[in-house]
């Protein structure tokens, strides 16, 4: 189907408890084997938590979806040991221009500064991804029970668990899951079957996707254009993929046809006009797609948890759905596990809706901002951001009012009942509720990074400035944390000495940290709150505060 | 006092959600309407004679030379 792309298949393998008949509950079930129910596994499996992921397909990812990937995205698939590989494949950029007609407006990069592991963002076909994911799956074999063709027909709360009516060759059978994690995507049967309202906005415009095969001089970066000479009175965007895959997104307006604009004789001339007709190129793949932004109101319901575009549905322009996505189980898993564990109240899971929904409204506004500055559906809207784009070419003022998308970045949980709020001063570091900054770092003499040292586990971040060791009144106390139900575990962080060398004192800068600040994290590398002296007792009502039980 | 042409917005993409709203209901008319008393505020708002004649000269041509503006 695709020239540079074999599609895996996976294969069906009828259940020992379908086969048997015989009812099983498991402790956690995954509904959708995408991007978001694949790293709901294995971080269900990093914790330690069995689960079984049910897919209504035998393969990846089909056609032409996701591209970006963020950085905290890539920090949460690095903390699941499966970051490299899609570097390696990915191709990393950070730079984005904006053109007008064929003049260069105002360009923007992402990631300004050094110093993170992880780039802001890396290009790759989604199906990569997905069969990266899946690679990496099969190396937990004991505890992730990855099942294709299995496709949820109908789920029923019931008190203490949950129903699930499976449909796979080999007909119906029931099973049953303490919890069940719907990543049924943006058409969700478990939200149908939970009768649950999707509210929100569809947009008419429509957009042609295309994915060509070329060699290419384009640089490794985003490009966007309005109203350019090769597509008059709309705008294109252009990125680069592997395997020299350019991604070509047109737009066409809410009168385009969308079977005739998917018919080669209309794409390829479309194609032409922009890389010229010397330009040797073969289609990939073509799919002409409408956008919409809507989601839950609750991604809780008892025992099912929604995440991913089953929670809620963007427009791609700030390539924010499967990177929120992601961003969604990294919040959820660590809190699942605690609660399984029976460590942490379930009330915990309620903190996990508060959270993401409200990720979910900061890409939902971003996201229709960026359609309504893209799209314009008044005379006036059109009038005004065409003012804008007049204005922006020659006075910088008018830059940052242009819109063609809002990148994906992490949501600080500011406010969340999860945060303890800061009583000492810090400047222009993260907040609690804000995921942790990354800095280089040295550990036991061998150059590392800092974010690999927390995440997965509470971590009290023990800043030592220029002293060699912690104050050693609290050493004894401090090292008592790590042996409570729900450990604490300190990591020192000095500019000459520590568990983490600072040489670079980046870390010391971005954590605003003197001698003795302690910053606590939450498994899922979110800060929870942070003071200019190590105390236990404040370290210990914080976690507990964190894990809904204080 | 020179005409600002840096960015000066707290918010940019929430100012322009808001002008756009602003124009919601109204028909082309009802929002010329709109944007030129709009304009008539922000000018008796200025003041400044000189910041309001850069202002319209940089309105008609954006390119054109600045020679009261930063
Ligand atoms: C043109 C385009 C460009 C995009 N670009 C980007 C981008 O650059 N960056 C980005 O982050 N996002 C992008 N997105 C969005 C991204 O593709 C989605 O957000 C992402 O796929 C969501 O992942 P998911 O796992 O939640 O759902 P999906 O990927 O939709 O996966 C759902 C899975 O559930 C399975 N399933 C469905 N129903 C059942 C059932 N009843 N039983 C069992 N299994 C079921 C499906 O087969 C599927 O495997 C783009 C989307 C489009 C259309």
């Amino acid at each position: 189907m695709l020239s540079t792309y074999a599609y895996p298949e996976f294969p069906y393998v009828p259940s020992e408890e379908q086969r048997t008949g015989r009812r099983v509950r498991h402790p956690v079930v995954v509904v959708g084997a995408g991007p978001v129910g694949l790293t709901a596994a294995l971080d269900c499996a990093h914790h330690g938590v069995p689960v079984v992921v049910l897919d209504d397909n035998s393969t990846v990812s089909v056609g032409s979806r996701a591209v970006c990937y963020a950085k905290r995205p890539l920090e949460i698939w690095d903390r699941l040991g499966c970051a490299q590989r899609l570097l390696d494949k990915g191709v990393i950029w950070k730079n984005g221009k904006v053109f007008r007609h064929d003049r260069l407006i105002y360009q923007f990069d992402l990631l300004p500064e050094d110093g993170h592991r992880m780039p802001a963002f890396i290009n790759l076909q989604q199906y990569y991804l997905e069969e990266y994911l899946i690679d990496h799956a099969h190396g937990f074999d004991d505890r992730v029970d990855l099942r294709w063709k299995h496709q949820v027909a109908d789920i029923t709360p019931a008190g203490d668990h949950v129903r699930l009516t499976v449909e796979t060759p080999d007909g119906f059978f029931d099973m049953e899951a303490d919890w069940a994690i719907a990543c049924d995507g943006a058409r969700s049967d478990i939200r149908e079957a939970l009768d649950l309202p999707f509210a929100g906005q569809a947009f008419q415009d429509r957009f042609l996707i295309t994915d060509v095969v070329m060699k290419a001089d384009f640089p490794a970066e985003r490009w966007f254009w309005f109203d350019p000479p090769f597509h008059r009175g709309q705008s294109v965007l252009l990125h680069m993929q592997a395997d020299n895959v350019w991604r070509i997104d047109f737009q066409l307006g809410m009168e385009a046809d969308p079977e005739q604009e998917k018919r080669p004789e209309r794409v390829i001339p479309r194609l032409k006009r922009m890389l010229g007709e010397d330009t040797a190129f073969d289609l990939e793949w073509v799919s002409v797609y409408q956008f919409a932004c809507r989601r839950l109101e609750d991604f809780r319901h008892g025992r099912v948890l929604f995440a991913g575009d089953a929670a809620h549905q963007v427009s791609p322009f700030g390539a924010r759905g499967a990177n929120t996505g992601i961003q969604d189980v990294d919040n959820l898993i660590w809190k699942l596990a605690l609660v399984l564990r029976g460590q942490a109240p379930e009330r915990l899971l309620d903190s996990y809706s508060e959270e993401r929904v409200l990720a979910a409204r900061e890409n939902l506004l971003t996201s229709t901002r960026s359609t309504d500055f893209i799209s314009p559906k008044s005379t006036v809207s059109r009038a005004f951001r065409d003012a804008t784009l007049d204005l922006a070419e020659h006075l910088p003022f008018a830059r940052p009012l242009v819109n063609s998308g809002r990148l994906s970045r992490p949501t600080p949980y500011t406010g969340s009942s999860l945060n303890t709020a800061d009583t000492e001063p810090f400047t222009g570091a993260p907040p609690p509720g804000t995921n942790a900054a990354d800095a280089p770092v040295t550990a036991e003499g061998a150059p590392d990074w800092l974010l690999r040292h927390l995440g997965d586990r509470f971590v009290a971040l023990l800043f030592l400035g220029e002293e060699t060791a912690p104050p050693p009144d609290h050493t004894g106390t401090m090292a008592a944390l790590a042996a409570q139900d729900v450990p604490i575990h300190v990591v020192t962080v000095g500019r000459r000495a520590g568990d983490l060398v600072d040489g670079a004192g980046l870390a010391h800068e971005r954590y605003d940290a003197t001698a003795g600040t302690t910053v606590l994290v939450r498994p899922d590398q979110v800060i929870a709150g942070r003071w200019r002296g190590p105390d236990p007792a404040r370290l210990a009502t914080a976690r507990d505060r964190a894990i809904a039980r204080a | 006092m020179p005409l600002t042409i840096q960015p000066n917005l707290p918010d940019p993409d929430g100012f322009y959600e808001r002008l756009i709203a602003l124009h919601r209901d109204l028909d082309l008319a009802g929002s010329r309407r709109v944007n030129a008393r709009l304009i008539l505020l922000l000018a008796n708002h200025i003041g400044d004679p000189e910041v309001l004649d850069e202002a319209m000269r940089l309105a008609l041509d954006p390119a054109a030379p600045r020679t009261h503006a930063r």
